[in-house]
């Protein structure tokens, strides 16, 4: 079994298959001119032993070599690469079958914010009026604890559209250290949700600890390859064109152990890649490639995810503008790409540039949301709580956005006109127009409770005030006491006892537990 | 076997179902007698209407308001309920009066002249029939002439006006002259309803009462019958 997503039955597409056509072209010419820049030694032997040009370069501080990708790899790269990745779950009913030229779409969260965003509702009395008083809600930023982690992955693990967890948030209490990060991320993170778990890794030293944690919690080597239930995010090439050393070596680490693992370029249009479309999609497409064909020669085969978060840069900042429209147009532009190559598609809705809830962030979020998902990618990223061009994560914010995806998944349902379908109301519009008072309400009623009719939306108030943030926030402490299935304990015990560096306090078996 | 059909009654009064045609609520109802079925049968058998009244209808509407209450029914299973309560009454009227019971009511029921918005004024129609009253609906667009005339054929305990648009909401008015002019005021009373009218409108042009929903209108000719 596996999560139902969405299907997009007919797919928008921006760009024309002659547009794919010149853009994958265009990429082709990049990987050989003007190439990439590799800071990653292991990455530049690869290449150089697979027969791509690899000089080294003798001017630049760091070791570094530049290589220029025949098409010749490429192509190889892209046939060798997996057309149908799964990503497992610790309830295997939670997998997430992804197939590259299959529109389903996925709802994932994001995206590791330094910032986590209390939400705290004071009262206020009215001036010229001291009897009336409204609760207004305030927000209040501060560095993310690992506490917040395990909350907001037991609210995504109740948040009924959401099918992946991406670690939402950067954990910096001041017993987190470098070294000790990621078994803590991906314990709490497992630990608190059953769905699939994708995360970065700060440390390459740490890739095996969190890979035998993994393995422990799937039931072993062979059943965390049967059953993946963590992945991984590598940015290796930085825009424009230089393959990061080391994210490049972690990247080459994870596809030597056949994990998924999603190929990430996010150049920003106006700073690290051309403002105009055409450009930036020139470019992120060669980046992507170029990661790609390096995974598939590291390891045949291995699943890999074209991963897509182009944005435009903020024209008074140079910061990124997710919220800007061009950012969605990027990003289904490279769902196009990615269905041509009918590689899985790990792309980007949903962030706003706005620093906190309200307004301008549901329109900004709803609309990315809207037309990036009818786009069908596989893996739609960043889709809950994130704020302040991918800064602040808040998890009122996840549970407004999963209000959002209920509606979209309902609109993208199949539409049900066939000739049974219309035989029954035809029957039903000749009895009605029969009828003295002519209503149709009677046969609403069957209909209203087999989930055909749309939800209202669930934090309608009731009078003349806007009560969406107390009802959502009251939704989302619900959510907060709802139980999660945690890792048995005897596993647990395992955990703790084989991985180092695991803060004690995130053994819920364990007094003083978090 | 007096207990089976009465059940039965309660029963599809609950499922909303008029006539064996219709779905109701559960799965697989079509092909079984609905209310009106069953009442007829229940007739034939010679069981007391009184009966039939009580523990069938009123009880099963009892039940489904305490769904309604419980968030169980939404108003869309009401107004099917009373539409089955509705029809069942309409069959058992001429026999009211060999059982000695009072019959409720007689309810006239019109959208006033230049208006034909009729949604509202159906709704309450139904829910008026399911509370046990006669209701005659004499349509929309009506002249307030038309509305006398019948008002004086029917004899009607109440007349019920209703009224969407700011434009035709003043020919409630002209009715109520009418009614007036031709001696019949007294002999009824008047309730208005519809978006555009309040309760104090319905003070100003000299009305009854005034009811804001379907079962504001049940509740408002209730509390006028008991005065
Ligand atoms: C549906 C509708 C129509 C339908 C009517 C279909 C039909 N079979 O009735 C159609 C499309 C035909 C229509 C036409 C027009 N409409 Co129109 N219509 C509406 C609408 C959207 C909903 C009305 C409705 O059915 N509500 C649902 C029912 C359940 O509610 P209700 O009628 O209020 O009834 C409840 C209570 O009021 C009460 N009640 C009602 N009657 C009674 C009676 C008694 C005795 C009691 C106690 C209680 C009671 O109980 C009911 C049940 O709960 C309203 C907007 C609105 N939100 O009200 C506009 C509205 C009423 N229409 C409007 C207009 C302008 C028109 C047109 C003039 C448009 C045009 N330019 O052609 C025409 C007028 C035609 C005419 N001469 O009447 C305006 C009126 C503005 C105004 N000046 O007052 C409205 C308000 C829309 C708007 N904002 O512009 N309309």
């Amino acid at each position: 079994m596996s999560r139902e997503g969405i299907l997009v039955s007919n797919p928008y597409e921006r760009i024309t298959d002659e547009q794919v056509q010149q853009i994958h072209q265009a990429s082709l010419q990049i990987l050989v001119d003007p190439g990439l820049i590799c800071f990653s030694k292991k990455a530049a032997e690869i290449f150089h032993s697979h027969g791509a040009e690899v000089a080294a370069i003798s001017s630049s501080d760091s070791p570094s070599w530049h290589i220029k990708i025949p098409e010749k790899l490429v192509m190889q790269a892209l046939d060798n690469a997996p057309k149908t990745v799964k990503l497992g779950a610790r309830n295997p009913d939670n997998a997430l079958i992804m197939k590259g030229d299959e529109p389903r779409v996925y709802f994932i969260s994001g995206s590791e914010t330094n910032i986590w965003l209390d939400v705290d509702f004071p009262t206020y009395v009215k001036k010229s009026d001291s009897s009336v008083e409204i609760q207004v809600p305030e927000f209040h930023p501060r560095r993310a604890t690992v506490a917040d982690l395990c909350q907001s992955a037991r609210v995504c693990e109740h948040l009924e559209t959401l099918d992946g967890y991406i670690r939402t948030v950067n954990i910096q209490d001041e017993d987190i250290t470098e070294d000790n990060k990621d078994v803590n991320k991906f314990f709490a993170s497992l630990n608190n949700t059953t769905k699939h778990f994708m995360s970065g890794l700060t440390k390459l030293e740490q890739l095996d600890n969190v890979v035998r944690m993994a393995e422990l919690i799937a039931g072993g080597k062979e059943a965390l390859q049967e059953n993946p239930i963590i992945s991984f995010i590598t940015c290796l090439v930085k825009s424009p064109l230089q393959f990061v050393e080391d994210t490049t070596d972690t990247f080459i680490e994870v596809c030597q152990r056949g994990l998924p693992t999603a190929v990430s370029s996010s150049p920003q249009a106006g700073t690290t890649a051309p403002i105009k479309e055409a450009g930036i999609m020139a470019q992120i497409n060669a980046e992507v490639l170029a990661g790609i064909t390096l995974g598939q020669l590291v390891n045949k085969g291995t699943p890999l995810l074209y991963g897509s978060v182009p944005v435009r840069a903020r024209m008074d900042t140079l910061g990124d503008s997710y919220g800007s429209v061009e950012t969605s147009q990027y990003n289904i532009d490279c769902v196009q790409m990615a269905r041509f190559y009918k590689i899985p598609n790990y792309s980007t809705s949903g962030v706003c540039d706005t620093k906190i809830p309200g307004q301008q962030a549901s329109i900004e979020r709803l609309f990315s949301d809207i037309v990036v998902t009818l786009s069908g990618p596989q893996y739609l990223h960043c889709a809950y709580g994130l704020l302040d061009c991918n800064a602040v994560f808040c998890l009122l914010q996840a549970v407004l956005d999963d209000a959002h995806f209920q509606m979209l998944k309902f609109f993208l349902k199949t539409p049900r006109i066939n000739q049974q379908e219309l035989a029954e109301t035809m029957k039903q519009i000749k009895e009605v127009v029969a009828t003295p008072q002519k209503l149709y309400i009677r046969y609403i009623r069957q209909v209203m409770r087999s989930g055909e009719i749309s939800a209202p939306y669930p934090f309608e108030g009731d009078g003349e005030s806007d009560s969406v943030f107390a009802l959502a926030y009251q939704r989302m402490n619900e959510l907060l006491a709802r139980p999660v299935e945690h890792i048995a304990p005897d596993t647990t015990a395992k955990i703790f006892q084989e991985i180092p560096g695991l803060l004690p306090r995130l053994n819920v078996y364990k007094e003083g537990k978090s | 076997m007096t207990e089976d059909i009465i059940s039965l009654i309660r029963e599809n009064v609950i499922q909303g179902r008029v006539t064996q045609d219709d779905e109701g609520l559960d799965e697989g109802m079509v092909g079984r007698p609905g209310v009106t079925e069953l009442i007829e049968k229940a007739l034939a058998m010679g069981i007391d209407v009184r009966d039939i009244i009580s523990n069938g209808l009123t009880e099963g509407m009892n039940l489904v308001g305490q769904k309604f209450e419980d968030k169980e029914y939404y108003i869309p299973d009401m107004l099917a309920s009373a539409e089955a309560v509705g029809a069942a009454m309409e069959l058992l009227e001429p026999h009211l009066a060999r059982s000695g019971i009072k019959p409720k009511g007689k309810i006239l029921l019109a959208t006033v002249k230049g208006d034909l918005h009729d949604i509202g004024k159906n709704i309450v129609t139904i829910l008026l029939r399911g509370a046990g009253y006669t209701v005659k609906d004499l349509g929309n667009d009506m002249e307030p002439q038309s509305i006398v005339n019948a008002v004086r054929a029917e004899k009607p305990q109440f007349l019920g006006l209703s009224a969407l648009l700011t434009s035709t909401m003043v020919n409630m008015r002209d009715t109520i002259q009418a009614l007036e002019e031709s001696g019949l005021r007294d002999k009824v009373k008047v309730v208005i309803g519809g978006a555009p009218v309040s309760e104090e409108y319905a003070r100003s042009i000299g009305a009854d009462g005034y009811g804001s929903d379907g079962f504001q209108a049940v509740a408002v000719i209730e509390s006028l019958t008991s005065t």
